[in-house]
């Protein structure tokens, strides 16, 4: 009886209703993939703003101000609320399909990971709008955000705190399903590697946000309730910022793009109909970088004299971590070597990615010698190295990955033809932006400037790099067009639409049932699906009979829980300010909407439901058709 | 789970082998504590016979860390099966925890 209440056809107002209260990772995954596709937005506007900023010398479309709230709000948008929800929509979608689960271990958790993250994320760019955005650059040095004037600083602390709040429980969210809820047969070391990339990241998250939390914590301390942890005039130290910042933050960089390793892990054997090779070395590389990934902070600190002692085992650390990048790289090249290749718009962009993400890690490893970091700290060099690696390795994933798993999450196809055209756009645009960007930093430029001089021979490089965005842009407009042709269409592709997934992911039917798997799979070996197809079977082999499934009710309490925050976020920013007398209760009050809403969790006794045995069979012939 | 065990009602676990490993584990456990308050006494003797503060320190800080091992071994069941993913992490931060510590101290407050 349960399974056709989620059969049935609902109407607009029903599916908002739905998607608000859902615990399903499957729907999740598709709210975080709107948000953060929407947060990508807002972020590409910014960067375009930038551009066109910067594209002559002498420029006035914005202001020295204005440009520092935008340059700031570009980073710390594209990184908090574009990059990690993408790969967080990623990871819902696939990671608990690629274990054979039937959701992760608690459903609960994960959607109030997203509620936090989103109003968060809201509470951020609302500060466009309430008296300006932050302004001390993404990494927020102390001494810039304690100087801050109005509320900007503000609104980046307790937002990011909130959204933060959610990314940890992501975080663990994952790794105890990863741990207990694999199925039967599904080893550690069976596990595709997006699986592991997503167990790894998740571990960094665990480890890398309490100190962000601390730091943050720390820091609206300083600005709203006079403590003096980063105050030098009160006997604080600025540089505690930092060091709290980059133990957080190069774990970060991980978290970001071990995922999108793990993307193209997944793309490249799909596409060149080979196993991944080296499996076990890509485990260990995943898991080393994982490791050598908290001995490298201060390697963003070269400059703030640390002493040639800590600059040269920092220096060394870092250089480390170019061992088990490279190990990845040639198990990428090996594994399409001799492959049946099939150029698909993912593996277009599995490609393309080699050379970009070598190019980025080669920067890297030149900024990782200190004496020459002294010469490159703080100048566009700086940016073009992290672009290279940010957007050749993540963003790269992130659209090869979204044209991937765009079937599984859909159940449609997005159109190659116009994919291809994204892809060379977006790749064309995206070298010519950042290349030229080395060079011009070599030059001189420095970083976060808002214009520049004529004729000091930066002019064509800007141009040309301006000239590039607008390529991006025009890419990422096209993919935005397919994906509105796609879904108009919504031609279904059915199961295993690429005809060669290796793993548990395509076994399933499309659009996947909500309880994913009608009996667990049985896992044989890596890429337990390929494996049966070699033996001509079409399904996995089931591991237990028929029986009743247990699932969690929907819930509309994390969405509660999360709103509570946002608004007492706003009692505790403006609860500082001359004669606003408001701002104390709205803090209490929405401290109450938080604290009710956990209570009324913790009290109310929410059991979920069964779907019956006979419900699923009779489920074979209509939904879960096969 | 594994650690569950010594209690669980599977039949292929005697009576008197359950008996046997609570009996054994009964010991261990008195044997543990015995030696907390044993440690927590030459502690405070260490203290109290006034010591040079560079011996007093570090000892106590030993004695300090058998004892949380003991704790988390002994009273808490890790030396159990099926604690492996439980250590990992709780070692992988102690080290994370570790390490800035360590770097605070050394670079920013030298």
């Amino acid at each position: 009886m349960s399974t056709i209440a989620h059969t049935q056809k609902r109407g607009f107002a029903g599916t908002v209703w739905d998607y608000l209260t859902t615990v399903d990772h499957k729907k999740i995954a598709i709210l975080y993939l709107l948000a953060g596709g929407f947060f990508f937005l807002v972020g590409g506007i910014e960067a375009m703003m930038i551009r066109i900023q910067l594209a002559v010398p002498n420029n006035d479309f914005v202001s020295a101000g204005l440009f520092n709230e935008i340059i700031t709000m570009h980073g710390t948008t594209m990184i908090f609320l574009a990059a990690m929800p993408l790969l967080f929509a990623f990871m819902n979608a696939v990671m608990p399909l690629q274990i054979g689960a039937r959701d992760v271990a608690f459903p609960f958790i994960n959607a109030l990971g997203f509620w936090l993250f989103f109003f968060g994320g809201l509470f951020l760019n609302l500060s466009w709008f309430l008296g300006g955005a932050p302004d001390a650059g993404w990494t927020s040095y102390a001494s810039l955000s304690l100087a801050s004037e109005g509320h900007g600083i503000d609104f980046y602390a307790l937002g990011l705190q909130i959204s933060g709040f959610g990314t940890l429980m992501g975080g663990i969210n994952f790794l105890v399903t990863i741990i207990n809820m694999r199925a039967p047969g599904m080893t550690y070391m069976r596990m595709p590697l997006f699986t592991w990339t997503t167990f790894v990241a998740s571990a960094l998250i665990l480890f890398a946000f309490p100190p962000l939390t601390v730091g943050l914590f720390m820091l609206i301390f300083d600005r709203m309730f006079g403590s003096g942890f980063f105050d030098v005039a009160m006997g604080g130290n600025t540089i505690i910022w930092e060091h709290f910042f980059w133990i957080f933050g190069h774990p970060e960089v991980y978290i970001l793009v071990l995922p999108a390793f793990g993307i193209f892990s997944e793309i490249f054997p799909t596409f060149a109909r080979k196993r991944l090779f080296g499996y076990s070395s890509m485990v260990f590389a995943t898991v080393l970088i994982g490791f050598l990934g908290f001995m490298v902070w201060a390697h963003h600190m070269f400059t703030t004299g640390l002493g040639p002692i800590a600059n040269a085992i920092f220096a060394v650390a870092t250089m480390a971590i170019a061992v088990p990048t490279g190990i990845k790289i040639f198990n990428w090249i090996m594994t399409i070597w001799g492959g049946s290749i099939q150029f698909t718009v993912p593996m277009l962009y599995a490609v393309a990615f080699i050379p970009s993400f070598v190019m980025g890690g080669v920067t890297g490893v030149m900024q990782a010698a200190a004496p020459a970091d002294y010469q490159f700290h703080d100048t566009y060099f700086i940016v073009a190295h992290f672009h290279y690696v940010i957007v050749g390795g993540i963003v790269l994933g992130l659209l090869g990955g979204a044209h991937f798993y765009w079937p599984l999450m859909f159940g449609t196809m997005l159109s190659e033809k116009l994919g291809k055209i994204t892809f060379v756009l977006f790749l064309v645009g995206f070298h010519l932006t950042f290349f030229i960007q080395h060079f011009l930093g070599l030059m001189g430029m420095p970083r976060r400037v808002w214009t520049f001089l004529p004729g000091q021979g930066l002019d064509a490089g800007n141009l040309i790099s301006s000239i590039g965005a607008a390529f991006m842009a025009v890419g990422i407009i096209i993919m935005l067009v397919n994906v509105v042709i796609t879904q108009k269409k919504n031609i279904q592709v059915g199961r295993d639409p690429w005809k060669d997934g290796r793993t548990l992911e395509w076994s399933i039917p499309s659009p996947a049932p909500f309880y994913n798997f009608k009996q667990l799979p049985l896992v044989r070996g890596l890429d337990p699906f390929w494996i049966e197809k070699m033996e001509g079977k079409t399904e996995m082999t089931p591991a237990e009979p028929i029986g009743d499934i247990h699932m969690p009710n929907n819930s509309f309490t994390p969405f509660v829980i999360s709103l509570g925050l946002f608004i007492a976020a706003f009692g505790a920013m403006y609860q500082a300010d001359e004669g606003k007398g408001w701002a104390i209760p709205v803090l209490i009050i929405g401290m109450i909407v938080t604290f009710g809403a956990m209570l009324y969790r913790s009290i109310k006794d929410d059991h979920g439901y069964h779907i019956h045995k006979e419900d699923l069979l009779d489920d074979a012939g209509k939904g879960g058709t096969h | 789970m594994a650690n569950l065990q010594p209690n669980s009602g599977d039949p292929k676990v005697t009576y008197e082998y359950r008996r046997k490993k609570h009996a054994e584990e009964m010991r261990m456990q008195v044997i543990t504590f015995t030696m907390m308050i044993f440690f927590t006494v030459i502690a405070f003797a260490a203290v109290g016979a006034g010591f040079s503060k560079w011996f007093i320190v570090p000892f106590v800080l030993l004695l300090a860390i058998v004892q949380v091992i003991f704790q988390l071994y002994y009273f808490m069941h890790m030396s159990h099966k099926g604690h492996a993913e439980a250590q990992l992490f709780m070692y992988s931060g102690v080290l994370v925890g570790f390490l800035t510590v360590l770097t605070f101290v050394t670079i920013i407050w030298w």
